[in-house]
């Protein structure tokens, strides 16, 4: 029983973390319908700037990173979105494999910049604690994953930007043809998806080491969030990825840690018998 | 008679098609460097080379077969070879092993023999099971997502997920499979010693045979109506359902043919090789085999057995002369070749069929 | 004897907007049936219902004498009923003839459709002679002009043998000329084929059409002849107020 208890922060942190990532991924694909692989490497650029910024802010470099590395990470997207993918709209396929090829280098300059082995952050003090079972490091996290879900749920739904957003991701023509600047909302979607990633590096850093391929652990859980909660979709993020978290966090549990990923797996495919298109879908009659 | 039937009534039988020779001559120009003038000029070391970066042609045809025809970009094939490379392996380690267990269980405290492993002493078993679990393993998840009509980047992230699944598992499960390690340290192979160089002088005709022959198929797949029917499928999934056909149907078995190959690539590989372990099927080779036929090709089946061949080489050649530089190298290549070239290497020799 | 296809107060509602209401459709064998109606009428939704590609909410659709409702698009395809697209989809990749070829070829057990194909079958003869592409069998579809394009659609319809043929707009965007030379291709293929037409281009409907059946905003208006429904107050209502948002709708696009 005290099992059970102490596994629901350790799922609840993860899906929060997965969250973070899941929400850049989940816009720009329902967005834009890219595939950026290279999303993973904004977590790994988040989490060393909090490493880097211990330097100044010492052990509440964590607080301090927050917002830098959500410019940070948020820049690199801005940047890879100019710079490549924009030239790749409608072939979502060839995004998946271009932006790979981009993952693979900044993992590469990682290596360069950090060394190989991974690095530690050190939590501030005042987050070493419990609460109950919660300790402090997670509770933080998942209060981040939900300040970032309202934040965003706000934004889309209350400011003009997140309006058009919402215009370009049902009908990108139709919000063009509007006189809505669709480069800009892609540009703002990208910026924003890829800072998120950035915030979720530097939660990662409170519960683990960072390294190089830091990114690669998350970002196929973080896609299959997309999958499962639908394109584009804030509440299908939320609920998939907190299910998502628990669930392996619990199939670890009672099962062992390498049982787990293939029961999650199992359990997304058996979801997609029922709902193939996720928890929730933007309705168009066009014959895809 | 109406206005449209006013034109010169078409003559219904004359549209043969004229043979064109140029692709057989070529298949035959490439066997015979294959056969004859490779086992000639290359050392036992750098032929071996060659007939592992041929089991990866094998993998990489499937991958063309699937992606390039059939337009399912599967990220998941190292998962299929791997199947296929761990019947071989269990099979080549009990062998070795006689009446005792596999070293790699004596060291992590197994005692007796798992009842998974028992039928591997078989080789006919063994061999049947290199095509069977791959195929059955694709047949299943096709059949599952392609009939819900889940397709394009969500296949390809549900392939990627499975590929990422299989290795934790294979790593996690120490004693049944070696764990990181994988299986290593083969002796013999059905009565020869597997490292000599006649042995595998041996072990690369038969990859390049095997080769041969599934590309032989795979290209008389391609000009069949079914392998029309596949492009069809790829470039309009809902027309074809229009059609009368089932493109869930289309898909599950090309993807299983492809799966089939992966895992016959990856028996094959286990002798050539003399390991397989999880790093070797995980995302990133995966993905590596991915890239490897975008680079050869990917409409050809030619350029997806090139792709893997040339990558092979390329990875072999600057991972010892500039290790540092490799993966910057790679990545500026996936980038360069999916940017600028979509079509690969091939697309620089084929003649532009559509004048549009 | 029982009509071919059965319509029976089928409704459809998207999220609330109701885009078939009650339509009851009954089309008899031989029929060549015309389908009109403004914008958001609801005609593509029916056509949509009978092939499958969208699920009634209510109602039920039966093909000589069955209830289909459970069947998959491809299983309704293979009990004889085919269709065409608004905006036509041919296989740009394929030849014409191969196109032809892979919709006459769906009976063919799967097996067999390992084999390569050698020469011309006598349905896709046909259907080469009966839409004039013979010159072009050998191009690639994607090299083909709007309105070959149409035809090459028809010509797989006829090419899958269907007892039941829906056409959707098959001469929007086409020249004077095309349109002609398709309605005279309609009236061909209507000869010993049941046939639907979406379309709502008056000159087209006087010249070729037989019976029309009129649909508004989801809700069957009329059914009758061209001259009934040209008549019939209800219709110059909604086609006179079409005809200024049509004019509207011009200068906007």
């Amino acid at each position: 029983m005290e099992g059970i208890l102490n596994q629901l922060p350790i799922g609840l942190s993860i899906g929060a973390v997965l969250l973070l990532i899941a929400l850049g991924l989940t816009f720009t694909f329902g967005q834009m319908g890219v595939i950026n692989m290279a999303h993973g490497e904004f977590i790994m650029a988040g989490a060393y700037t909090a490493y880097l910024l211990q330097d100044f802010a010492g052990r509440n470099a964590v607080l301090v990173a927050l917002p830098v590395a959500f410019l940070v990470a948020g820049l690199m997207g801005l940047i890879l979105e100019r710079a490549a993918i924009r030239h790749f709209y409608g072939r979502p396929l060839d995004t998946l494999l271009l932006t790979w090829g981009v993952s693979l280098v900044l993992q590469q300059v990682a290596r360069d910049l950090f060394g190989a082995p991974n690095v530690q952050v050190t939590s501030p003090t005042w987050l070493q604690g419990t609460l109950g079972p919660m300790p402090y490091n997670r509770l933080f996290i998942l209060l981040l994953a939900v300040g970032s879900v309202v934040a965003i749920w706000v934004y889309m739904n209350r400011s003009a930007q997140g309006r058009r957003m919402q215009a370009v991701m049902q009908n990108r023509q139709l919000a063009a043809t509007s006189g809505i600047n669709t480069g800009r909302v892609d540009q703002r979607t990208f910026f924003i998806g890829s800072g998120l990633a950035g915030i979720a590096g530097v939660a990662l850093t409170l519960i683990g080491p960072v390294g190089p391929t830091l990114g690669t652990y998350y970002i196929v859980d973080a896609f299959l969030v997309v999958v499962a909660g639908g394109l584009g979709q804030l509440r299908g993020a939320v609920i998939a990825a907190l299910a998502l978290g628990l669930l392996n966090s619990y199939a670890e549990f009672w099962t062992n840690a390498s049982l787990a990923k293939v029961i999650v797996f199992v359990v997304i495919i058996a979801f997609l018998q029922f709902r193939p298109q996720g928890l929730f879908v933007l309705r168009s009659r066009a014959l895809t | 008679m109406t206005a449209i039937l006013e034109k010169p009534p078409v003559t219904p039988a004359p549209v043969k098609e004229p043979r064109d020779w140029r692709g057989p001559a070529l298949f035959a120009l490439v066997a015979v460097i294959g056969l004859v003038v490779m086992p000639l000029v290359l050392e036992p070391f750098r032929l071996g080379l060659l007939a592992k970066y041929l089991t990866y042609a094998i993998v990489a045809l499937g991958i063309g077969l699937a992606w390039g025809q059939g337009g399912m970009l599967t990220l998941g094939q190292g998962v299929f070879f791997g199947l296929g490379g761990y019947a071989m392996g269990m099979h080549l380690k009990l062998n070795d092993a006689g009446d005792g267990l596999p070293d790699f269980m004596v060291w992590s405290g197994v005692e007796t023999l798992p009842a998974l492993w028992e039928p591997f002493r078989n080789p006919v078993f063994a061999i049947a099971m290199v095509v069977v679990v791959p195929g059955a393993v694709a047949w299943l998840l096709g059949t599952l997502v392609f009939r819900q009509r889940v397709r394009g980047a969500y296949f390809a992230i549900l392939t990627q997920a499975l590929a990422a699944a299989m290795v934790i598992l294979l790593v996690g499960q120490q004693g049944l499979t070696g764990g990181t390690n994988g299986l290593t340290n083969f002796f013999e192979f059905f009565g020869q010693d597997v490292a000599a160089d006649s042995t595998q002088r041996g072990l690369y005709f038969t990859v390049a045979i095997v080769l041969g022959v599934l590309f032989l198929g795979a290209w008389q797949l391609q000009r069949s109506r079914f392998g029309r029917l596949l492009l069809a499928v790829r470039d309009g999934e809902d027309r074809v359902r229009f059609l009368g056909y089932n493109p869930a149907t289309v898909k599950t078995i090309t993807f299983t043919l492809s799966a089939v190959m992966a895992g016959i690539a990856g028996a094959l590989f286990v002798p050539v090789v003399g390991i397989i372990s999880p790093a070797l099927l995980g995302v990133v080779p995966s993905l590596e085999l991915v890239v490897a036929v975008a680079v050869g090709g990917r409409f050809a089946l030619a350029g997806a057995v090139l792709g893997a061949v040339l990558m092979g080489y390329a990875k072999t050649y600057f991972s010892e002369e500039l290790p540092d530089a490799w993966l910057y190298l790679q990545g500026a290549l996936f980038i360069l070749v999916i940017g600028l070239a979509p079509k690969g290497i091939i697309g620089f020799f084929r003649r532009k069929d559509v004048t549009a | 004897m029982t009509a071919l296809l059965e319509v029976r107060d089928v409704s459809v509602v998207f999220d609330g907007f109701r885009a078939l209401d009650g339509v009851d459709f009954t089309v008899d064998h031989g029929e060549l049936r015309f389908l009109i109606g403004p914008n958001g009428a609801g005609k593509t939704t029916l056509i949509d219902i009978i092939t499958g590609l969208t699920k009634p909410t209510t109602g039920t659709v039966g093909f000589d004498g069955a209830v289909i409702n459970g069947k998959r698009e491809h299983e309704r395809v293979r009990l004889g009923i085919g269709r065409t697209f608004q905006t036509s989809v041919v296989f740009e990749e394929l030849t014409v003839l191969e196109n032809l070829d892979l919709a006459a070829s769906f009976r063919r057990p799967l097996l067999s459709l390992l084999a390569r194909r050698r020469g011309v079958t006598e349905k896709v003869a046909e259907a080469l002679e009966t839409t004039g592409l013979g010159d072009l069998a050998k191009k690639k579809a994607g090299v083909l002009s709007h309105g070959q394009r149409q035809w090459l659609e028809i010509g797989m319809l006829i090419a899958q043998g269907p007892r039941l043929l829906l056409l959707d707009e098959p001469v929007a965007g086409m020249s004077a000329d095309e349109r002609a030379r398709t309605g005279d291709l309609l009236t061909e293929i209507a000869k010993d084929h049941t046939v639907i037409v979406i379309e709502h281009d008056m000159d087209f409907l006087r010249r070729y059409a037989s019976t029309v059946t009129v649909l508004h905003e989801g809700k069957l208006l009329i059914e009758g002849s061209v001259d009934e429904v040209r008549a019939d107050p209800r219709v110059q209502e909604v086609y006179l107020g079409r005809a200024r948002e049509e004019a509207a709708h011009d200068v906007v696009s």
